[in-house]
């Protein structure tokens, strides 16, 4: 990527502020949206980092919560320990997070990815442990009484049956990671980061910068949430979506 | 797969951290100004343990009686969820740099914006804690001649402890998380030595992480402890029988 580097750091030096005290974003004023149209190409590789940084860790997440759930379900001595662990790392502050992994995984994206992968665990794996544990005992034993295998019961009866609060928890997951992946960029794996921090709080505070890259992650994060309430639409027909 | 280098440089960037943490060094700049030791990481560490606390209980004293006001009205569950929303929306990036783009830097302002991070989940979670809290229980406290505000300090709020602590224990990570950034905002938190790879170092860095790991984990144990003291016999012995018979 050294022509793409080489390109966008030709673009910081256009947009300096201070470039003319009669422009806009010469004087800093709050939202230069003249600033923005001309200059729309330059969010596009954030934006596309960001949304790959989210859509990546919370697929892997939801992957390991949902292991963690199947695993632990019906053996319920393993949950205190899941919980456990996976509340540890929920603890620890997500800026921490990323910087205690880079002597392991070095700077890039793939220490933010599993950053952010490892702090989605918790929620989801919460939530999916909660819908197992609500399904109706009704509807586990009709199963059983038609002569499905615990297998079977699993697939067909029990995981679509805690379907929707499975989705409510990656529905917190996802909207949380679309704002810690902002601070992605100090692990060095970019995002929407670099608009708030490169472009805007080192580049002399350059307000429409800020705005901007703030508006952006926020109207990400609802589209976010609006696509896993379609998803959940469609994957639990049966059930209209619960809203948190 | 993982290699013996990998694992050597594993450690020693990890070495190379607590050594930090305990002994002064150059700095990256050279040797005319020192960094590390005990005495920076507390001088960082007291600092952010200060704005933290009281941004803590900044967000307690706002978002608690309102989420319990609301609760026990049993209206504005959409104001309450949607403000919980928005406080999980907001990355706490944004907030801190728009505060130092529109409001300004400091002490002052950053424990402003660290305590706005931290009302969402006190709020919500006072909410719902009411809401969930024994509808039977609240009845018997009415029926035995308690006034409202007797309802909620005595009945309501002891029934809401676990729920509530849990918000307080979120808003406690996100607080501690932005507190630490606050060193975008002039103030001298751990933040500075994590987001000043150029003064301390790589090694200073992960000292950086490690301790403001350690800060959240200690903050989590005095508030589990809380929630402890707090929580009534009778909810603890009801958990018990609930989960002897599960």
């Amino acid at each position: 990527m050294p022509a793409a580097v080489a390109t966008l750091l030709a673009d910081v030096e256009i947009r300096a502020p201070g470039t003319g005290p009669t422009t806009c974003e010469g004087r800093n004023e709050g939202v230069c949206p003249g600033f923005i149209i001309e200059n729309i190409d330059d969010y596009v590789s954030p934006l596309v980092e960001h949304v790959a940084l989210v859509f990546g860790s919370v697929l892997a997440g939801f992957a390991v919560a949902m292991l963690l759930a199947i695993l632990s379900h019906g053996r319920r001595w393993l949950i205190p320990p899941f919980i456990g662990a996976t509340g540890v790392i929920y603890t620890i502050p997500s800026i921490a997070l990323f910087l205690l992994l880079l002597p392991i995984t070095g700077r890039g994206t793939l220490t933010a990815l599993i950053a952010l992968a490892l702090y989605n665990l918790q929620i989801v794996y919460r939530n999916a442990n909660a819908g197992l544990a609500n399904v109706p005992a009704a509807a586990r034993d009709a199963g059983a009484g038609v002569g499905m295998t615990l297998r079977q019961l699993l697939w067909r009866v029990e995981l679509p049956l805690a379907l929707p609060e499975i989705i409510a928890g990656l529905r917190i997951a996802t909207v949380s990671t679309v704002a810690i992946a902002t601070l992605a960029i100090f692990a060095g794996a970019g995002g929407l980061g670099e608009v708030l921090y490169n472009e805007g709080i080192q580049r002399d505070v350059f307000k429409t910068n800020i705005v901007f890259g703030s508006v952006l992650a926020v109207a990400l994060a609802i589209a976010f949430d609006g696509l896993l309430v379609v998803v959940q639409r469609f994957a639990a027909p049966w059930q209209r979506a619960r809203a948190l | 797969m993982i290699g013996a280098p990998v694992i050597t440089g594993f450690l020693g960037s990890f070495g190379g951290a607590i050594d930090f943490i305990f002994s002064r060094r150059n700095s990256v700049q050279g040797p005319e100004l020192q960094v590390g030791g005990l005495e920076q990481i507390w001088e960082l560490a007291s600092t952010q343990i200060a704005i933290s606390a009281v941004a803590l209980l900044l967000a307690i004293v706002i978002a608690m009686p309102l989420g319990l006001w609301l609760g026990h009205r049993g209206t504005g569950e959409f104001l309450a969820v949607a403000v919980g929303n928005a406080g999980r929306a907001i990355p706490e990036l944004a907030l801190i740099a728009l505060m130092v783009a529109f409001i300004g830097t400091g002490n002052l302002n950053v424990t402003i914006a660290v305590t706005i991070l931290g009302i969402p989940p006190i709020l919500t979670n006072a909410f719902v804690g009411v809401r969930q809290a024994d509808r039977g229980a609240v009845d018997a406290a009415r029926g035995m001649g308690m006034s409202e505000l007797e309802i909620i300090r005595r009945v309501e709020l002891p029934l809401a402890i676990p729920t509530i602590m849990g918000g307080v224990r979120t808003a406690s990570v996100n607080i501690i998380a932005t507190a630490t950034i606050g060193s975008l905002a002039g103030v001298k938190t751990l933040g500075d030595l994590i987001l000043s790879p150029n003064v301390y170092g790589e090694e200073g860095v992960i000292a950086g992480a490690i301790v403001v790991a350690l800060l959240a984990l200690m903050f989590e144990l005095v508030l589990a402890g809380v929630q402890r003291l707090l929580t009534p016999r009778g909810l603890v012995l009801e958990r018990a029988a609930a989960r002897a018979t599960a």
